[in-house]
């Protein structure tokens, strides 16, 4: 792998840049690996490559039906934060932030994490009680994140309306400082060049058919449209497909997967600080370094594979965002799109074992995972290297559906993202 | 925005209705009998697949009752609706769109 330095930098503005090489390459399958990662998101690629960095597990395929980073890994709207109520989710997340903070250097590739704050805005009374709660929770947690009155809200992000006569006025917000945004792309491109630059095959246009399993049960391999490809374990991290995938190994998710939608705007000089999120009339904004106003709109009602929604639902958004941000009346959406999300009945993933032996999965990140990506694949990639979970995500079982023992982030705050 | 068949009232646009979900998850009758397992099945696991899914929806905006239908899951395509307690005319493997 070639570094960036300055000094490449400046040496290859110097031969017009024709001595860059490919980032990651594209090989045929093995016939078999230590560990076969179904899925080639921003969660599969950082699992192969703590494997490889972490345990120096590098006979590793990652196996991608499309192209790195073509699920939901390049469709969502990036917001990061940690500010999540319970110590299991708060233990997750903030695992993941502390990562993001020393990213780019790690993998030599800017992500351009951008830690601009994240202030989420109360419309009610219930909205105020439950951000103060979090505020305290993530306080004993050691997370950062603080209650802004109305005014505040409004000298921290000037284009909020605070006027008190809108259907939904502003009644203050949390504001998480440390939390932003990065570069979605660029999250899978670093993490599959850090993995492939020390061994670990990255197979894209490849699709998981089935899953073999041998007389006692257990998982041995995975059927693929490039042929039979052996694995010593299996770990599926295929987001809105996963219950399609451990449906190849017998086994039934507590998942649905849903329509999510995501809109861009045209492009202009910099004019929104940070990220504002709005959970109860359901709109999320920022601006990308591009210019463009990056809005996250809600998931449609019913299960859905297309990667469309409907258009009421942007719609919605675009009604919130209007009187929220009277400033962008006018602007013009440029694109919008769908993913497709695997959401849980508590609204916290999974991350462990299956009841197939040698079977790994690592799901129901549902409308939020983007900002756990590297903290979800440096746990899985412990749990499939040792075949135990991490202590961060013991409790992510996805035996905690038959115990009880749910981590209800659904009921804490109703929170997307 | 989805345009579904009412039983009732026709074809209508889809903010009328909301989706109740997967359909036919029967509650199990003497619930004390049950595993956690098969209670956690009934709770929590759903068929979630990639193609013909049975679910129910409630027309709230119209006639208000509920009903049934069939949706291809990668088209959003109806198959059929078809009425509370009844089953479909096609079945879910045979007619994907
Ligand atoms: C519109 C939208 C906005 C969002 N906004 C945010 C946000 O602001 N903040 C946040 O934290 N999260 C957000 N999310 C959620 C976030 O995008 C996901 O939780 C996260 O990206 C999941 O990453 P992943 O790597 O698990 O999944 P993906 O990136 O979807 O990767 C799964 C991969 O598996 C592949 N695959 C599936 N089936 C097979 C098969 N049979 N064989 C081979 N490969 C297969 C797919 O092609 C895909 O590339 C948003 C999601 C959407 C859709
Ligand atoms: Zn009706």
């Amino acid at each position: 792998m070639r570094r960036f330095s300055y000094r490449s930098l400046i040496s290859e503005a110097l031969n017009a840049h024709q001595g860059w090489q490919r980032q990651w390459r594209a090989p045929d399958p093995k016939p078999s690996y230590d560990v076969v990662i179904v899925g080639g998101g921003g969660h599969g690629l950082a699992t192969a490559y703590y494997l490889a960095s972490q345990h120096g597990i590098t006979n590793v395929a990652v196996i991608e039906k499309g192209w790195i980073g073509g699920g939901n890994t390049g469709r969502n709207t990036t917001i990061i934060r940690s500010n999540y109520l319970y110590d299991e989710s708060a233990g997750i997340y903030e695992h993941a932030l502390k990562l993001w903070e020393g990213l780019s250097q790690e993998l030599n590739y800017n992500v351009m994490f951008s830690q601009r704050g994240v202030l989420m805005l109360a419309h009610n009374v219930h909205d105020v009680q439950s951000f103060k709660r979090h505020v305290y929770a993530n306080r004993l947690n050691g997370i950062d994140n603080e209650w802004l009155s109305t005014e505040e809200c409004k000298a921290f992000c000037p284009p909020i309306n605070i006027s008190q006569d809108i259907r939904y006025p502003v009644m203050g917000g949390a504001l998480q400082r440390r939390a932003g945004t990065a570069r979605h792309d660029a999250v899978a491109w670093g993490y599959a060049r850090g993995a492939d630059s020390r061994g670990v095959d990255i197979i894209q246009n490849c699709e998981v058919k089935g899953i073999r399993r041998d007389a006692s049960g257990a998982a041995v391999g995975v059927e693929t449209t490039r042929g039979y490809i052996g694995a010593k374990r299996i770990g599926v991290v295929a987001a809105g497909n996963t219950s399609v995938v451990m449906q190849m190994a017998g086994v039934r998710m507590p998942l649905e997967s849903y329509p999510l939608q995501a809109l861009v705007s045209e492009p202009v000089k910099p004019c929104f600080p940070c990220v504002v999120m709005s959970n109860a009339v359901h709109a999320y904004l920022s601006q990308s370094d591009k210019g463009e106003l990056v809005i996250g709109a809600g998931t449609d009602q019913y299960v859905s594979y297309s990667q469309q929604g409907g258009l009421h639902i942007t719609n919605h958004t675009l009604d919130a965002i209007c009187e929220m941000f009277p400033q962008f009346t006018r602007m013009k959406m440029l694109r919008s799109w769908g993913g497709v999300v695997d959401v849980t009945p508590d609204r916290s993933p999974i991350i462990g074992k299956t009841p197939v032996e040698n079977l790994f999965v690592n799901c129901g990140w549902g409308t939020g995972g983007f900002k756990a990506t590297p903290g979800s694949g440096h746990v899985f990639a412990h749990t499939l290297a040792t075949g135990e979970p991490h202590e961060i995500n013991a409790p992510f079982t996805l035996d905690r559906f038959r115990t009880g023992r749910l981590i209800d982030e659904a009921a804490a705050a109703a929170v997307a993202h | 925005m989805l345009l579904i068949d009412c039983p009732c009232c026709g074809l209508r646009p889809e903010t009328e209705f909301r989706c109740g979900g997967q359909a036919h998850v029967a509650r199990p009758a003497t619930p004390a009998d049950v595993t956690d397992k098969d209670w956690s099945e009934y709770l929590f696991v759903r068929e979630n697949p990639r193609g013909v899914h049975a679910e129910r929806w409630i027309h709230q905006h119209g006639c208000g009752r509920w009903f049934n239908a069939l949706r291809d899951t990668v088209s959003d395509r109806f198959v059929e609706t078809y009425p509370m307690g009844g089953d479909p005319k096609s079945t879910t493997t045979e007619t994907r769109l």
